[in-house]
C-alpha cells in the first residue's frame, strides 16, 4: 500500500530480509491469503458437490427434511455473522488510520458476535440431537417417522415433527424416491406427504457442512483473537496493518460460506 | 536462523566465484541440530526434505522389493496373503504421498526456485518450514497407521471396503490429510513467489522452464488437493460419525467417492511429472550445449496440462457404471493431454538435434525419461481408448503403464535433478564413471520390472493378486529379477552419493555450464544465496559459459557477457 512504501525499508521492523520493500512484501501476504482462500472454497467445494449431487438425485429428501431445521434461528445467524463482517471490515478501516481504540473495540465485538453465533448453532444442534435427527446410523428420529436405511419406504401422512406452521408445504410425492438399489416408485398415496427413504442423507450433509463451517468460525475466531492481543498492544497502525487485514479475509470468506449454506439448507421450496 | 540474521552471512566476495566449503556457506551458517530444526532458509528445508524423502523412497522399495519377491511363484513365497495387501497399499501409499509428490517441487524444488529467481528465499519462509512438518506429521501417522494395523484397502481407499475395514485407516487418511496441506502450501509459497519475487529483467518469458514445471505444479496442487482434503474428511466422518455419504446401505453413493477421490488424483499424476518435466528442460538445453527448442511452446504447455488435468478424472471409471456419454467426453478430453506432452518431447529432441550432446550422469537420466515416458504415455492412450480399457482395466498393464510414467518418468526427471544441482547442493561431485553405470543399471533394470508387466497385462494377469495362474510365472520371474537389478543400481546411487559427500573432488560454481542463475553463485550456495546480482536475462545463452581447465568447471565469459542487470 502507499502508506507502508512512504517510509524507508531499512527502518521497518515489520519488513522480512528476503523482500525487497514493503509493498511488495504486503502484496505477497495479500496474494497468498487469497489462493489459501482458494483452497478453503474447493475445501467445501466437495460438500457443495456432494450436496448439488445428491439434491438433484433425491429432490424429496431435502423438501422433506428441510423443514425439521430452524428458519428462525438460521436466519439470525445469517444477520449475526454479516453484522461481524461489517465489524470486521470497520476494524481493518480503523487499523488503517491508527485508531487505536476502535481498533480493538472493534475486533472484540467480531469475536462476539463469533460467539453469539456459535451459541445459536449450539442451540440449534442439541434440538436435533434430541430428536434423534441425525447423520447416516445415527438417525432415529423420535418424533413418529419410522424412516430408516433399510426399511421400505412406508407412506406416514403425520410428520409429527414438523413445525408449526409449516405443516404441508411439502410436494406430494409424485415421484419415487429414486434410491441406489433402484426401488421401484411406491408413493401410491398422492394426497399425503409421504416420508421418504434416507432422510438421514440431508443430516449428513447438513451436519458436515454446517460442522466444518463451525469450525472455520472457531479457527477464524482464535486468530481474530490472537490479532487482538496484538492490536492491544499497539502493534498496528497506518503503517503496518498486514495481519488485521488479511485475517479479515479469511473472516469475510467464513460469513461468505454461510450465506450459502443458509439458503441451501434452510429455505428450500 | 531467523531472517534477520541474514546480513551477517556475507561471504568473502570471491566465494561466489567458485567452492566455498572452506569457507561460510549454508551447511555450516549456523551449527548444531537446533540450527537446522528450526531453520527459515529455504536450502536447508530444501535439504531436510530431501533425506526424508529419500528416506521414505527406500522404505516404499524395499516393499516393492519385497512384493516382487513374493510374485516370484504363482503361491505363497515369502508372506501371507494378508500381509501382501498390506504391503501393496503400503508401498503405493508411501511412494505417492511420501516421495513422489513432494519429491521434486518440495526437495529440488525448495532449493532450487529462489536461487533461480536470484532471490535470498520463496515468499513466506515460516510456511516453507512448516510445510516440512506437516510433511513429518503426516508420515508419523502413516506410521502409526502401519503399527497399528496396517491399511490393506489400496492406496485408492476405495469405499465402501474403507469404510468397514479393520484396518487403521483414520490414521493413514488423517496422515493424507495433513501431507495434502503440506503440499498445497509447498504450491501456494511457489506461486506467491514467482508471482511477486522475479527480480527486474526475469519476464515471465524468461524464466526458467522449471519454474514454469513448479508453476504449473503448484496451481494443481492449490486447486486439486483440497478436494481430496475434504473427501478423506469423509471417508473419516463416515468412519467415525456413520456419516453414510458413501455408503449404499445408508442411501449414499460410493461411486460419488471414486469421482471425489480422482478429481484430486488425476491431476496429482500432473504434480507428480509436470516437476520432473521441468527438469527435463534444463537438463536437455545445458547438456546439449544448445539453447532450449520452443521455449514458448514448452512453458505454455506445462500450463495446457495443468488446464487439462482438471478435466480428465472420469477415465478412471470407465467400468464403474458411468454413464456411456460421459465415458466418451472422458475419453475424448483424455487424449487431447497427449497434445501438450508430445509438445514437450518433440522440442526436447529437436533441443537435442545439432547440438553436441555431453552424456553426463543427469543427461543419461534425461534420455531415460525421453524413452520411458515415451512408452509410458503412449499406452496411456490405450487406457485412455474406452474400448481397449475394458479388456486392460485393473490389470497389469495398468500397473506397467503407470510406473513407467511415474517411474520412468518422474523418478528419472528427480535422478537427473538430483545429479544435476548435488554439486551446487553440496558443493562436491560424485564419481561420474559409478553415475553412469548406476544409470544404465537402473535404465535397464526398470525396463526388464515393467515391460514384461505389460506383456501379462495385456494377456490377462490383473493387478493386486497375491495368487496366479501358473501361465504367468515366466513374466512375474522376469519382472522379479528386473527389480532386483533396479534395486542393485539404486544401492549403487546411495553408495557413491553418501560417498561423495565426505570424499567428492569440491565442485566449481559452475560444472556443467548452464546459464540460469544458480550456477553463478558459489557451490554450495552463501547463507544469502548471492554476494552480487546474478544475471537473469537470457536463461538459456550457453554461449557466454566457456569452459576453464583451471576451474575444471565453466566461467563467465567476459566479452560475452552484457553487464548484470541489463536487460
Amino acid at each position: 500500500m502507499n502508506l507502508a512504501s512512504s517510509h524507508g525499508e531499512a527502518h521497518d521492523p515489520h519488513l522480512a530480509h528476503h523482500f525487497p520493500d514493503a509493498p511488495t512484501q504486503f502484496e505477497a501476504g495479500k496474494l497468498g491469503m487469497w489462493i489459501f482462500l482458494a483452497t478453503e472454497i474447493l475445501l467445501f467445494g466437495g460438500l457443495f458437490c456432494a450436496y448439488a449431487v445428491y439434491r438433484a438425485n433425491h429432490p424429496e429428501i431435502f423438501m422433506y427434511a428441510h423443514q425439521f431445521l430452524d428458519k428462525v434461528l438460521g436466519g439470525v445467524n445469517t444477520a449475526v455473522l454479516i453484522i461481524s463482517s461489517l465489524t470486521m471490515a470497520w476494524a481493518v478501516r480503523a487499523a488503517q488510520l491508527g485508531h487505536q481504540r476502535a481498533l480493538v473495540r472493534l475486533l472484540s465485538a467480531t469475536i462476539a458476535l463469533g460467539f453469539v453465533f456459535l451459541g445459536i448453532k449450539y442451540v440449534e444442534y442439541e434440538h436435533k440431537w434430541k430428536e434423534g435427527l441425525l447423520p447416516g446410523t445415527r438417525y432415529t428420529p423420535t418424533a413418529g417417522e419410522s424412516v430408516s436405511a433399510t426399511a421400505p419406504a412406508a407412506p406416514d401422512p403425520a410428520p409429527a415433527a414438523v413445525p408449526a406452521g409449516e405443516a404441508s408445504s411439502i410436494a406430494h410425492a409424485a415421484r419415487g424416491p429414486a434410491g441406489l438399489a433402484g426401488e421401484p416408485a411406491d408413493s401410491q398415496s398422492p394426497a399425503a406427504p409421504a416420508v421418504p427413504r434416507n432422510v438421514q442423507i440431508f443430516f449428513g450433509i447438513y451436519f458436515t457442512m454446517t460442522g466444518l463451517h463451525g469450525l472455520h468460525v472457531i479457527a477464524g475466531m482464535i486468530t481474530l483473537m490472537w490479532i487482538l492481543r496484538r492490536a492491544v498492544q499497539g502493534e498496528f497502525g497506518p503503517r503496518y496493518f498486514t495481519p488485521v487485514d488479511l485475517a479479515g479475509l479469511y473472516w469475510h470468506l467464513v460469513d461468505l460460506i454461510w450465506i450459502y449454506l443458509f439458503p441451501l439448507l434452510y429455505l428450500i421450496h | 536462523m531467523t531472517p534477520q540474521d541474514a546480513t551477517h552471512g556475507q561471504g568473502a566476495p570471491a566465494a561466489s566465484a567458485e567452492n566455498a566449503l572452506g569457507g561460510d556457506h549454508y551447511l555450516n551458517h549456523g551449527r548444531g541440530v537446533w540450527s537446522w530444526l528450526t531453520t527459515l532458509d529455504h536450502k536447508r528445508i530444501g535439504v531436510m526434505y530431501l533425506v526424508s524423502i529419500l528416506a521414505a523412497f527406500l522404505l516404499g522399495g524395499v516393499f516393492a522389493l519385497l512384493l516382487r519377491t513374493e510374485l516370484l511363484t504363482p503361491q505363497q513365497t515369502i508372506m501371507k496373503a494378508d500381509t501382501y495387501n498390506q504391503m501393496f497399499t503400503l508401498h503405493g501409499a508411501v511412494m505417492i504421498f511420501l516421495f513422489i509428490i513432494p519429491g521434486i517441487p518440495a526437495a529440488l524444488g525448495n532449493f532450487v526456485l529462489p536461487l533461480m529467481l536470484g532471490a535470498k528465499d520463496v515468499a513466506f519462509p515460516r510456511l516453507n518450514l512448516a510445510s516440512y512438518y506437516m510433511w513429518v506429521a503426516g508420515a508419523l501417522f502413516a506410521l502409526i497407521s502401519m503399527i497399528t494395523g496396517a491399511v490393506d484397502t489400496g492406496w485408492t481407499f476405495y469405499t465402501p471396503y474403507s469404510t468397514t475395514t479393520s484396518a487403521s485407516v483414520i490414521s493413514m487418511v488423517f496422515g493424507a490429510f495433513i501431507l495434502g496441506f503440506s503440499s498445497i502450501f509447498t504450491g501456494l509459497n511457489f506461486v506467491v513467489t514467482i508471482h511477486k519475487m522475479r527480480p527486474p529483467g526475469m519476464t515471465w518469458c524468461r524464466m526458467p522452464l522449471f519454474l514454469w514445471g513448479l508453476y504449473g505444479t503448484a496451481i494443481i496442487q492449490i486447486l486439486a488437493t483440497p478436494v481430496l482434503g475434504i473427501t478423506l474428511l469423509l471417508i473419516i466422518a463416515e468412519r467415525v460419525l456413520g456419516v453414510g455419504i458413501f455408503d449404499p446401505a445408508l442411501g449414499g453413493d460410493p461411486v460419488l467417492f471414486q469421482h471425489f477421490f480422482w478429481f484430486y488424483s488425476h491431476p496429482a499424476v500432473y504434480i507428480m511429472i509436470l516437476p520432473a518435466m521441468g527438469v527435463i528442460s534444463e537438463l536437455m538445453a545445458t547438456f546439449s550445449r544448445k539453447r532450449i527448442f520452443g521455449y514458448t511452446a514448452i512453458a505454455s504447455s506445462s500450463i495446457a496440462i495443468a488446464v487439462i488435468s482438471f478435466l480428465v478424472w472420469g477415465h478412471h471409471m470407465f467400468v464403474s457404471g458411468q454413464s456411456n456419454l460421459a465415458g466418451m467426453i472422458f475419453s475424448f478430453l483424455t487424449f487431447l493431454v497427449a497434445i501438450p506432452s508430445a509438445i514437450k518431447v518433440f522440442n526436447w529432441t529437436a533441443t537435442m538435434y545439432k547440438g553436441s550432446v555431453w552424456l553426463a550422469t543427469p543427461m543419461l537420466y534425461a534420455l531415460s525419461f525421453l524413452f520411458l515416458f515415451g512408452i509410458g504415455g503412449l499406452t496411456g492412450l490405450f487406457l485412455g481408448a474406452l474400448a481397449t480399457d475394458v479388456h486392460l482395466h485393473d490389470t497389469y498393464f495398468v500397473v506397467a503403464h503407470f510406473h513407467y510414467v511415474m517411474f520412468g518418468g518422474t523418478v528419472m526427471g528427480f535422478l537427473g535433478g538430483l545429479h544435476y544441482w548435488w554439486p551446487k547442493m553440496f558443493g562436491r561431485t560424485y564419481s561420474e564413471r559409478w553415475g553412469r553405470l548406476a544409470a544404465l543399471l537402473i535404465f535397464l533394470g526398470f525396463n526388464i520390472t515393467f515391460f514384461s508387466q505389460f506383456v501379462m497385462g495385456s494377456q490377462g494377469m490383473p493387478r493386486r493378486y497375491y495368487n496366479y495362474l501358473p501361465e504367468f510365472t515366466a513374466y512375474h520371474v522376469v519382472s522379479t529379477l528386473g527389480s532386483y537389478l533396479l534395486g542393485l543400481g539404486f544401492l549403487i546411487v546411495m553408495i557413491y552419493l553418501i560417498h561423495s559427500l565426505a570424499r567428492g573432488r569440491p565442485a566449481p560454481a559452475n560444472p556443467w555450464g548452464a546459464a540460469t542463475a544458480e550456477w553463478q553463485t558459489a557451490s554450495p550456495p552463501p547463507h544469502d544465496n548471492f554476494t552480487s546480482d546474478p544475471m537473469v536475462d537470457d536463461p538459456y545463452d550457453l554461449e557466454r559459459w566457456r569452459w576453464d581447465d583451471r576451474l575444471s568447471g565453466y566461467r563467465l565469459d567476459a566479452a560475452a557477457a552484457r553487464p548484470a542487470g541489463a536487460v
